[in-house]
């Protein structure tokens, strides 16, 4: 069974680890975006939302327009004003933050926002005009094992990488990135030194939701090419997870994403192929849902001992005459 | 020069006045996104409240649709009192009907004043089984409850799913042939069906006068009791509940599995009350559990309160349900609780601090 008919490239593994890949990238993205805005002090639970708005806002730009880039441009700009929301929500109005992240998923979400613009701009059941797809060589594309898992992906998967060099180097590097770590750790400090606090968290939440619409768009645009109510059925949610999972580190988003995104392909290829098919699928389909909750356990009793990378202010609101 | 000053005191109109005016300014934002969107917002508000809340039929329709949100709304409110974000309300509400439909068909040839109670017991038993799950992990592990208990929302709706139309089990009816191609649960003995209530012409379901009763013991409990006490001292500040040497770890177990037992009477009373079956697709489409955290916010987890938020918000997922259509897109409901929600967030500001409108030099002076 392992090396099946078709070579090694067609072995279990080896599609294993391609889906991986493919699912793990909306996970990255939302996950990176989750990080930075969490790395500037603020706690957005409306992943989710801001993925699913994403995703239709995304599909509708490709039907509209049929540029694959301004389709993932008006995906992040929906994205990052979801975020705008939660922003001003939680910075200048200082209101508690995992009451508002739920707000947005429940606003922006399934049954929400999301939900009524796929209705209103009449987008559900169709195929997508354009989809993001593999574009290197074929030759390298059916190169064995590396082939199919790295070379047969499409540009979003390589953009992604891109990303999780630039937002490490930019948090490790830059004067910016230093800035908003302090701004999470210690936003008194950082104020006292002249960074602007409020300033810094807009900018990164906004971001964050952008990368957020990004992901959701990787659903809409290559997984699944076209817009299905509740198309993310808990990604975001995962990301938030893959955050703690990550210790807030970029580098370890990008292997934890790959890790969730092999347990979110897994009920797939494993239907597809008829492996272990007395096993009811629900229970495949439950895998990445309980792996989360057994990461994150497994990750909190290491985690709490030695309380690894969590910014120190999160989810804490700054009011400079209150500090 | 606008300033945003901390109130000394919290008047205590304000607490009345800022939902309603939350409320007010959300209908405002709704009918931007209306207009936006090239809908007629003043037709579309008309018949809002004309199927929610007009005539005896609108009214007997909105009770249906807020019986379970009392349950949830509930369920968060008592969990998010202590700072416990229990976002399981929606699995936990799965859980309480699993196990109230199979101890409503095992009690089948009882009366139904043996197994009516069973079912409130086991839908209980339940929920609070399921809630006990992010509890512990967060009591001895401090895992994040908000994650845990959501993921189990996704694994609770497949293992309803998987009940019903994956496998043989209790729940599922076998007895026809169609039932074996077409699957659907079994329908629920007749001494299971909850009575209801007549009053003039309204009918109140039982599950809506459980509900109420839920939310005057959690009323008492939660600010009458000891019990209650530790419990929102612990919320508020769990530095000095440990410093008083109250046992957190014992509350938020006990909490939860109360916050879980009240989602899972929920459960069993969409079970007793409206479905009469284990129905799969109609729960996991309803959303009850994320309408419930809608509630307790809006409720400012106030048990009364979630009665009578549930009761709006019951009629505003009513109506949505008869006005699906052209002029009601689906998804509308979603985005007013969350616009609603939005601006009571945002109107909670004018609860804690205070605007002042004062001139620049004003100011110097009361600093200096």
């Amino acid at each position: 069974m392992i090396l099946a008919a078709g070579g090694i490239n067609n072995s279990i593994l080896v599609v294993v680890f391609a889906s991986a890949v493919v699912y793990g990238t909306p996970l990255l993205y939302a996950a990176l975006g989750e990080l930075l805005a969490e790395r500037s002090g603020v706690l957005n639970l409306g992943v989710e939302g801001m993925m699913l708005v994403g995703a239709v806002m995304g599909f509708w730009g490709v039907q509209r327009t049929g540029s694959l880039t301004l389709a993932i441009a008006i995906a992040a700009l929906a994205g990052g004003s979801m975020a705008l929301i939660h922003a001003f929500l939680v910075v200048t109005l200082r209101a508690n933050q995992i009451v508002s992240g739920l707000a947005l998923t429940i606003f922006a979400g399934a049954g929400g926002l999301s939900s009524y613009l796929g209705n209103d701009l009449n987008i559900a059941d169709q195929p997508a005009k354009h989809m993001f797809s593999p574009f290197l060589p074929k030759g390298w594309q059916s190169a064995e094992i590396v082939g199919p898992i790295f070379f047969r992906q499409s540009v979003l998967v390589y953009a992604s990488w891109v990303c999780v060099v630039l937002v490490g180097l930019y948090l490790a590097r830059t004067r910016p990135g230093l800035n908003v770590r302090a701004v999470g750790e210690s936003p008194a400090a950082a104020d006292a030194m002249g960074i602007n606090v409020v300033k810094y968290r807009y900018l990164h939440t906004i971001v964050g939701g952008a990368f957020a619409g990004v992901g959701g768009a990787c659903f809409s645009l290559s997984i699944t090419p076209q817009w299905v109510d509740g198309l993310t059925s808990g990604a975001g949610w995962i990301a938030i997870a893959l955050v703690i999972f990550a210790f807030w580190r970029p580098t370890l988003c990008l292997v934890g994403a790959y890790l969730f995104g092999a347990f979110s392909g897994i009920p797939f290829t494993f239907q597809a192929r008829g492996i272990l098919s007395g096993v009811p699928p629900e229970l495949f389909q439950a895998l990445p849902y309980l792996m989360t909750v057994l990461v994150l356990v497994l990750v909190s009793t290491a985690g709490a001992r030695r309380r690894l990378g969590a910014p120190a202010s999160l989810g804490i609101p700054y009011v400079r005459e209150e500090r | 020069m606008i300033r945003i000053e901390r109130r000394l005191t919290q008047p205590r109109w304000l607490t009345f006045a800022v939902p309603v005016g939350s409320i007010v300014v959300a209908f405002g934002f709704m009918t931007l996104v209306l207009l936006l969107t090239h809908h007629r917002p003043g037709h579309t508000f008309v018949r809002l409240f004309d199927s929610g809340f007009s005539g005896t039929q609108s009214l007997n329709a909105t009770f249906v649709s807020a019986t379970p949100l009392i349950f949830t709304g509930l369920c968060a409110a008592i969990a998010f009192r202590m700072q416990l974000f229990n976002i399981g309300g929606e699995g936990q509400l799965y859980v309480g009907a699993i196990t109230g439909a199979a101890a409503g068909i095992a009690l089948g040839n009882h009366s139904g004043w043996v197994s009516i109670p069973a079912m409130i017991a086991a839908g209980a038993v339940g929920g609070a089984a399921f809630a006990l799950i992010p509890a512990l992990l967060r009591a001895f592990l401090s895992t994040n409850e908000i994650i845990t208990s959501l993921m189990l929302n996704y694994v609770a709706a497949l293992v309803i799913n998987y009940l019903i139309f994956d496998s043989l089990s209790y729940w599922r009816d076998t007895s026809s042939a169609t039932a074996k191609v077409f699957p659907q649960g079994k329908n629920l003995p007749e001494a299971a069906s909850w009575p209801v209530t007549h009053a003039g012409s309204l009918v109140l379901p039982l599950g809506l006068l459980i509900g109420a009763v839920v939310a005057a013991l959690i009323w008492i409990l939660y600010s009458r009791t000891r019990f209650g006490f530790e419990v929102q001292v612990i919320g508020d500040s769990p530095r000095a509940a440990s410093y008083a040497g109250m046992r957190t770890r014992r509350k938020i177990l006990a909490v939860m599995a109360l916050s879980g037992a009240v989602a899972g009477i929920g459960g069993a009373s969409q079970d007793g009350d409206f479905r009469h079956t284990l129905d799969p697709r109609g729960l996991t489409a309803a959303g009850y559990g994320y309408a419930g955290i809608v509630i307790a916010a809006l409720a400012r987890y106030n048990p009364f309160a979630v009665c009578l938020v549930a009761f709006l918000l019951g009629g505003l997922q009513n109506a949505g349900y008869t006005l699906q259509g052209a002029d009601f897109p689906s998804g509308l409901v979603g985005v007013m609780q969350g616009l609603i929600l939005f601006c009571a967030l945002g109107g909670e500001l004018l609860v804690r601090y205070r605007i002042a409108l004062a001139r620049r030099s004003r100011v110097v002076e009361v600093s200096t």
